[in-house]
């Protein structure tokens, strides 16, 4: 294995985007870019793949591992993956092709900036995933914000330089301080070589600063409760396709951040800010849901309910149970697929109604038969009904929650219900009922591109659901080998205490 | 004596070139274009004739009065090669606002002559003089176009101000040569006593009269107003170049005669640089005249750089160049864009003229999204490693409340940096601009915009430079 896989898969969108900007016209004459684009990111996903299946999954430590020396002496150039990150990395290679696939006539004009930007994405995305550095990270993690920006703001809708300007500068908050703690790891360990600091652990006493200051541009990005208003406002005002990405990518950053750094960085800072997670993310499940219920903008209930199902994700780590955490990872690839589906289905109907008011809709299931098939897949899931992988991740955590915590887990237990009602009342309200709205009834059923996007976002969704034992399995060694890991730190730090 | 002389050679070679372009401006007619490209010949001329001094060790020369040093000769190369930069950029601006004058090369010349002994200088009268010789060729250019009532009175306002700041510095040079009875600087460091009040008072006016040059809050007032006012290639000049000679200056002054007063002088320094940054990025938001705003953003760019200089560390004097080298790196490619912003044969400034520039000049329109981005400091672009370097430093020596306050400060800058990016790609498109730019400008920007943009391939190439400025 001397191809550095992983660099090749940093690297190639970046390398089509720059060879689209270079080399096609951004003429209204159909499509060449697309189509390079598309290829592009399809043959990413096969790389990840192939990636996928060379992967070791009995082995706990990373793998694929590349080490280069980027600014001698001080930070070195580091990727690999575990059996954590690569199922993020195969979402992003997946979601990303469909995204590309779905831009269709939602975008007017600057097409190929467009797909420039999302490539550009995709490359950072991916180097989120398998950085092993923490300068590294925080690279691509911020670098992200560009592309996002200029996506919502060009791209969006008429809010979308509130959005934007709302969406840049949260995150960028809530990131400066974690720069601060990264700088200062490296001043107290000598190194901000995550697999390094893994072995020789952090000293206790910074550990609670630390973790909070990672905390806090991670709660950002999840999005938490409090700090959660940047999500409905970008997704209110990005084009669909930077929705996808928005909730089906950028938000498991956060996530996955949590699984790797805060705990397994800082195991002390975590127990010890346990119970605030808790509380925050219990309150992101009641109170999103209910503030969901109450929405009469699709994409907007969609937002929301994206904040309750991170908020399980939170829950689920931090109950740092075999189950929990493995949950959490699968909630997030669950919720990936899912909000992603919601978003294009929402996409779908705004493009031929141009509106996302759900009282403007009712009925359409006599009109459009097969989206209301699939729009009832994906709710379903969204609420987590057996059968799906909404279910299993939400099932897991619960678990991991009662293992830990009874009352936390019983709480969070009536987000469950909330969460199908407020699905199951948005299919209710916008598929079935009489046929009032008289433009309804020109519309058309899904398109053959749209059917091929949703599909191939179902089935993995019906097949993971019912056989999460692919997924569960590439994660099983590495989650393991992290909750042993936080478990003997924290012994240790007790046994000194004493 | 005569080996010293060695030593000086570009700065010899720099002044016999500024005499014979003066002799050949006044005895050709219409030689302006001569002496202009004579005047970048000599320049890039200059730059062999610096690195070909020896500057592995430290060399004191004419008395210990002037030091060579590769901090000496990394700036003068810097100097050398923004000046080169700025030539590039604007002789179309010059000769469309029809001030393309013989003199001007000269001046330009004349000052960075000053600037370079300005950063080599080892004694208070040598740093004086080469400070006047910078400034003085400053206030000329500063109202350059003389028929225009802007810049005339910038220069004056810069005359005045910056005269009452080398009054102030002067005098804390006659204090601080009072009470350690050397102009030295080798020696000052010897003579004086530090429980003697005296000297402390001598070094905070130097330092008062320096932040001046550098416009470092609260000293600041002169740069909005003189910025504006003065022709935008001159502006140029001023946002990069003075700056680098005083903070290389500043280092010189703080890391050789007044190490030992690191307690005194480093509170001094993070009032300066906390209150450059928010200060920078507060009044910066309500600007509609770029001009204006690039001298708000220069205050808080400053109000970093300084914050390397706090820590009283090599760390921080390193990290401190490696800012500025990168600050005017972004700088030239700010201005260069803003340099092409011309319709019709007049120079447009406001803010507000470059709506909707992504569809007109998506080129244009890319440079500057990249230069702002970096700017803000947003990874991977070059901005981001400047930053990220002296907050280094900083952290180093746990002063986090100078680091938090500047990374929250840098988000407050980012939304007016954004909110010129949300006017080029997410507003309605404008007038067309011209397209004829002379080559000059249009190499620059592309090299500028390069440069920031792939600097992070391979960072290595400039912090190998600065690594080897070890002072303390």
């Amino acid at each position: 294995m001397d191809i550095p896989i992983l660099s090749l898969l940093i690297c190639l969108p970046t390398i089509g985007a720059l060879f689209i900007l270079f080399t096609t016209s951004n003429s209204k004459k159909y499509n060449s870019y697309k189509y390079i684009s598309i290829f592009i990111s399809i043959v990413n996903f096969i790389l990840s793949v192939y990636l996928w299946y060379q992967f070791d999954k009995s082995n706990p430590t990373f793998q694929f591992v590349e080490n280069r020396d980027w600014i001698y002496g001080f930070i070195n150039y580091k990727v690999g993956v575990d059996g954590i990150s690569i199922l993020f990395i195969i979402l992003t290679t997946f979601i990303t092709p469909l995204c590309i696939l779905s831009v269709n006539s939602t975008i007017k004009n600057r097409l190929k900036d467009f797909l420039v930007a999302i490539l550009i994405m995709e490359s950072l995305m991916i180097g989120v995933f398998c950085s092993l550095d923490l300068v590294i990270f925080y690279l691509f993690f911020e670098g992200g914000l560009i592309p996002m920006f200029l996506i919502i703001g060009i791209w969006g809708g008429d809010r979308r330089v509130y959005s934007a300007f709302k969406f840049f500068l949260y995150t960028l908050l809530g990131s400066v301080l974690m720069l601060v703690a990264i700088i200062y790891i490296y001043w107290i360990t000598g190194t901000t070589d995550v697999e390094k600091l893994y072995q020789i652990g952090i000293e206790a006493k910074y550990q609670k600063i630390l973790w909070l200051a990672f905390f806090s541009s991670f709660a950002v990005k999840t999005p938490m409760w409090p700090v959660h208003t940047w999500l409905p406002d970008a997704h209110v005002e990005a084009p669909t396709a930077g929705s996808v990405l928005l909730a089906a990518i950028l938000l498991k950053m956060a996530g996955y951040g949590f699984i790797r750094f805060s705990i397994g960085l800082f195991p002390i800072g975590s127990e010890y800010f346990v119970t605030l997670v808790y509380i925050l993310s219990l309150i992101a499940i009641i109170y999103t849901s209910l503030v969901a219920l109450m929405q009469e903008d699709m994409k907007k209930l969609i937002a929301y309910s994206s904040v309750a199902h991170m908020g399980f994700v939170t829950l689920g780590i931090f109950t740092m149970t075999q189950q929990g955490v493995e949950g959490s990872i699968f909630q997030m690839i669950s919720h990936g697929i899912i909000s992603a589906a919601l978003f294009l289905c929402v996409g779908v109907i705004y493009e031929r109604m141009h509106t996302r008011q759900i009282k403007n809709y009712g009925g359409i299931v006599s009109v459009m038969p097969k989206y209301s098939i699939l729009l009832m897949i994906f709710t379903l899931g969204a609420l987590g009904l057996p059968g799906t992988t909404g279910f299993v991740g939400e099932f897991l955590i619960l678990i991991g929650a009662f293992k830990d915590n009874f009352l936390v887990a019983l709480v969070a237990s009536i987000g469950v219900i909330l969460g199908a009602a407020y699905m199951l009342w948005l299919y209710k309200r916008v598929i079935f009922g009489e046929l009032i709205n008289k433009d309804l009834k020109n519309m058309l059923d899904l398109n053959k591109s749209e059917l091929i996007i949703l599909s191939s976002l179902a089935v993995p969704s019906l097949y993971f659901g019912f056989y999460p034992e692919p997924l569960i399995n590439t994660v099983e060694m590495s989650v393991s080998n992290l909750i042993n890991n936080y478990n003997s730190s924290l012994e240790i730090y007790l046994a000194n205490q004493k | 004596m005569i080996t010293d002389i060695y030593y000086v050679i570009p700065e010899i070679f720099l002044s016999l070139s500024l005499m014979f372009l003066l002799l050949l401006g006044v005895f050709k007619k219409e030689g302006s274009t001569i002496v202009y490209n004579l005047s970048l010949v000599f320049l890039i001329i200059s730059i062999p004739l610096i690195l070909n001094v020896p500057s592995n060790n430290t060399t004191l020369i004419f008395n210990d009065s002037y030091k060579i040093d590769y901090l000496s000769n990394f700036v003068k190369t810097l100097i050398i090669i923004s000046t080169i930069f700025v030539l590039l950029t604007s002789s179309q601006y010059l000769k469309s606002i029809k001030i393309f004058n013989i003199e001007y090369p000269i001046l330009i010349l004349s000052s960075i002559l000053g600037m370079m002994v300005m950063v080599s200088s080892n004694d208070l009268i040598v740093f004086y003089i080469g400070l006047e010789l910078q400034s003085l060729a400053l206030y000329v250019l500063a109202s350059f176009n003389r028929d225009n009532i802007l810049s005339s009175e910038s220069g004056l306002k810069y005359f005045v101000l910056s005269a009452l700041s080398s009054g102030l510095l002067l005098y804390g040079c006659s204090l601080v040569y009072g009470f350690s009875s050397s102009t030295n600087f080798s020696q000052i460091g010897f003579n004086y006593d530090q429980s003697i009040q005296g000297i402390t008072f001598g070094m905070v006016f130097i330092l008062v009269g320096l932040a001046f040059k550098i416009s470092a809050v609260p000293f600041h007032m002169w740069a909005p107003d003189v910025y504006q006012g003065s022709p935008t290639s001159v502006t140029l000049f001023f946002a990069i170049l003075p700056k680098i000679a005083a903070l290389t200056v500043f280092i010189r002054f703080l890391y050789s005669p007044f190490l030992e007063l690191i307690d005194q002088w480093q509170s001094i320094i993070i009032f300066l640089s906390i209150a450059s940054m928010l200060f920078g990025a507060v009044a910066a938001i309500g600007q509609k005249n770029l001009k204006r705003l690039a001298a708000y953003s220069s205050i808080s760019h400053m109000g970093y750089a300084l914050a390397g200089l706090t820590t009283g560390t090599n760390q921080g004097i390193q990290s401190s160049i490696l800012y500025i080298s990168i600050y005017l790196v972004m700088n030239l490619a700010l201005f260069s864009c803003i340099l092409m912003l011309k319709k019709n044969n007049k120079y447009h400034e406001s803010i507000e003229d470059l709506s909707g520039l992504s569809r007109n000049h998506p080129l244009l329109a890319f440079s500057l999204l990249v230069v702002l981005f970096s700017l803000a400091g947003i990874p991977p672009l070059a901005g981001f490693f400047a930053k990220f370097y002296v907050f280094a430093a900083v952290i180093e020596q746990s002063m986090f409340f100078l680091a938090i306050v500047g990374l929250m400060s840098t988000v407050v800058a980012a939304f007016y940096y954004l909110r010129i990016i949300k006017i080029i790609y997410f507003d309605k498109e404008a007038e067309k601009f011209d397209t004829d730019h002379n080559l000059g400008l249009k190499i620059s920007l592309t090299i500028t915009t390069i440069l920031i943009l792939i600097y992070f391939i391979y960072p290595n190439s400039l912090i190998d430079f600065v690594s080897k400025i070890n002072l303390v």
